[in-house]
């Protein structure tokens, strides 16, 4: 083991979010709480990727990255949109099924 | 000697936030801890800003910190009074007096 | 070596993994939101500590600011109107205790395999970051990260501006017929906030795109910010949608987009290729994409927030 550096403390975090969102988005029943689950797996994955670009300062960390989790942050704001407006819907249909 | 002077604004204001934040935990309605929140971090806050400020090294720095703190007590103020609106219409019962 | 940072960034991190579990386990799905947008916060703060403050402000704004209003929005339609209401049924009962040991058994092999990735990768070896150090001056910009968003790589921002379009597209046509939910009561107070914070909110976000050039800062949190004045101007109804407004509404969505596209594909020719800004007119060919972008991005997701198109009146009573 080498020394201890912020980007092995917060990706070792990344990771561990990453795998309670995956096993939350496999194991819940609602939607709301499955689409939340894949945000925290979709954060995760930044994190790791973040911590994958740090240097030692006062080297500046690799910039390419950040700009894919920049990216990354914004796709996932529309995928999140789509999905909430399907989770509306499907609630709304089923009501007038119910009825 | 203006960075001992902001150490020094820092801690007091470190122990407004566990005030409030003891309050938050132990007082019994939604008001009260409301009450607890918004007085006690907005006081801490203020005086971490002002620590903060005090330890900056340019002027404009000091400036930004201080409108971070302006800002950050308007919306405070704002949310604490949103929360407390929807609570009493959706009639949330207060404690009734207790020893 | 200990340094007291070391320490804060252990908590931080323990804290992180702590809150995203919460996130999961709390029952009620308000108490669900509330603690997504508490993790996404220290998410952000743990991004600056990682020496990444574009990311920690795209996250802050976009990933956890805008999309936690997105979420209670939505769910204030599920239950019915507002917020205290009581949640729909789960879809199904309780899952079978083997259909969750497989599941965790899959979960834990992918998040090991991907430990295994990152802790097999040379530790703060060397990246690319050198080739983006190098190719600066030609970028237009002194900022690394948004040289490589606009310039170095400005194909995959484009196809990110229409990726959000299309998600706008689908989001009106998906809730096409959807009753719109009530807004909540606000107050007078929370006019007079937003009458005070607007300005402000305006200035800010005009100062992240310019700053962006230089500094942490740039269309997406500048949008992300603007997007925030939408959404107050939307909540204190200062401005309602109007069916009227509609096409000039979608000429804000695509205008990001087609303004990229016209200067990506425009400075083609004369032996350069698309994309390929001529170096002495980079920057102003940049911030003029970037402020098209902002307007766009923070339209986008207004219209994302409000979810219905605006309607005409005649088919408001088909529900």
């Amino acid at each position: 083991m080498t020394e201890m550096t912020p980007a092995m403390i917060h990706g070792l975090a990344g990771i561990a979010v990453f795998g309670i969102g995956l096993m939350g988005a496999l194991a819940a029943t609602d939607r709301l709480r499955r689409l939340v689950a894949l945000k925290l797996c979709a954060v995760g994955a930044g994190f790791v990727l973040v911590a994958a670009a740090w240097r030692t300062p006062p080297a500046a960390p690799d910039p390419v990255p950040h700009a894919l989790v920049i990216t990354g942050i914004v796709v996932m704001i529309s995928a999140a949109a789509v999905a909430l407006a399907i989770i509306r819907r499907l609630h709304s249909l089923e009501a007038e099924t119910d009825e | 000697m203006l960075d001992m002077l902001g150490i020094v604004l820092m801690g007091l204001g470190t122990a407004f936030f566990v005030a409030g934040t003891v309050g938050l935990l132990r007082f019994p309605d939604v008001y009260c801890r409301l009450h607890a929140l918004t007085k006690a971090d907005g006081m801490g806050l203020a005086l971490i800003c002002l620590g903060a400020a005090c330890t900056a090294d340019a002027w404009g720095e000091a400036v930004r910190i201080l409108l971070i703190w302006v800002f950050v007590a308007l919306s405070g103020a704002t949310a604490g009074h949103l929360i407390a609106r929807h609570a009493r219409r959706a009639g949330t019962p207060m404690q009734e007096g207790r020893q | 070596m200990t340094e007291p940072l070391l320490v804060f960034d252990l908590l931080l991190a323990g804290v992180v993994v702590a809150v995203a579990a919460l996130t999961l386990l709390v029952r009620d799905a308000f108490a669900m939101i509330v603690a997504f947008v508490v993790f996404g916060i220290f998410v952000a703060i743990a991004f600056v500590r990682l020496a990444a403050p574009d990311v920690a402000l795209a996250e802050a704004a976009i990933g956890t600011g805008v999309t936690g209003a997105l979420m209670l929005r939505a769910l204030a339609h599920l239950r019915g109107g507002s917020l205290s209401g009581k949640d729909p049924a789960p879809l199904s009962g309780p899952t079978r205790a083997t259909t969750l040991g497989i599941d965790g058994t899959l979960a834990v092999c992918v998040t090991v395999a991907l430990g295994i990735a990152f802790f097999g990768a040379p530790q703060a070896g060397p990246g690319i970051e050198a080739e983006v150090a190098a190719a600066l001056p030609q970028s237009g910009v002194a900022h690394p990260v948004t040289a490589v968003l606009l310039n170095f790589r400005s194909y995959d921002t484009l196809m990110e501006i229409v990726v959000l379009l299309a998600a706008v597209i689908v989001v009106w046509q998906v809730d096409r017929g959807l009753s719109g939910a009530s807004d909540p009561l606000t107050g007078e107070v929370y006019q007079g906030f937003a009458r005070v914070i607007l300005p402000v909110a305006v200035t800010v976000g005009g100062y992240l795109l310019w700053i962006g050039a230089a500094a942490p800062g740039g269309a997406f949190q500048a949008g992300a910010v603007l997007a925030a004045v939408a959404v107050l101007v939307l909540l204190s109804r200062l401005y309602t949608p109007a069916a009227a407004h509609r096409h000039l509404i979608r000429a804000t969505f695509v205008a990001g987009t087609v303004v990229f596209a016209a200067v990506a594909l425009g400075v083609a020719g004369a032996g350069r290729t698309a994309f390929e800004y001529p170096p002495g007119h980079a920057k102003s060919l940049i911030l003029l994409i970037e402020s098209a972008l902002t307007i766009s991005i923070a339209v986008t997701l207004g219209a994302l927030f409000h979810g219905r198109e605006p309607a005409s009146p005649l088919r408001k009573e088909t529900r």
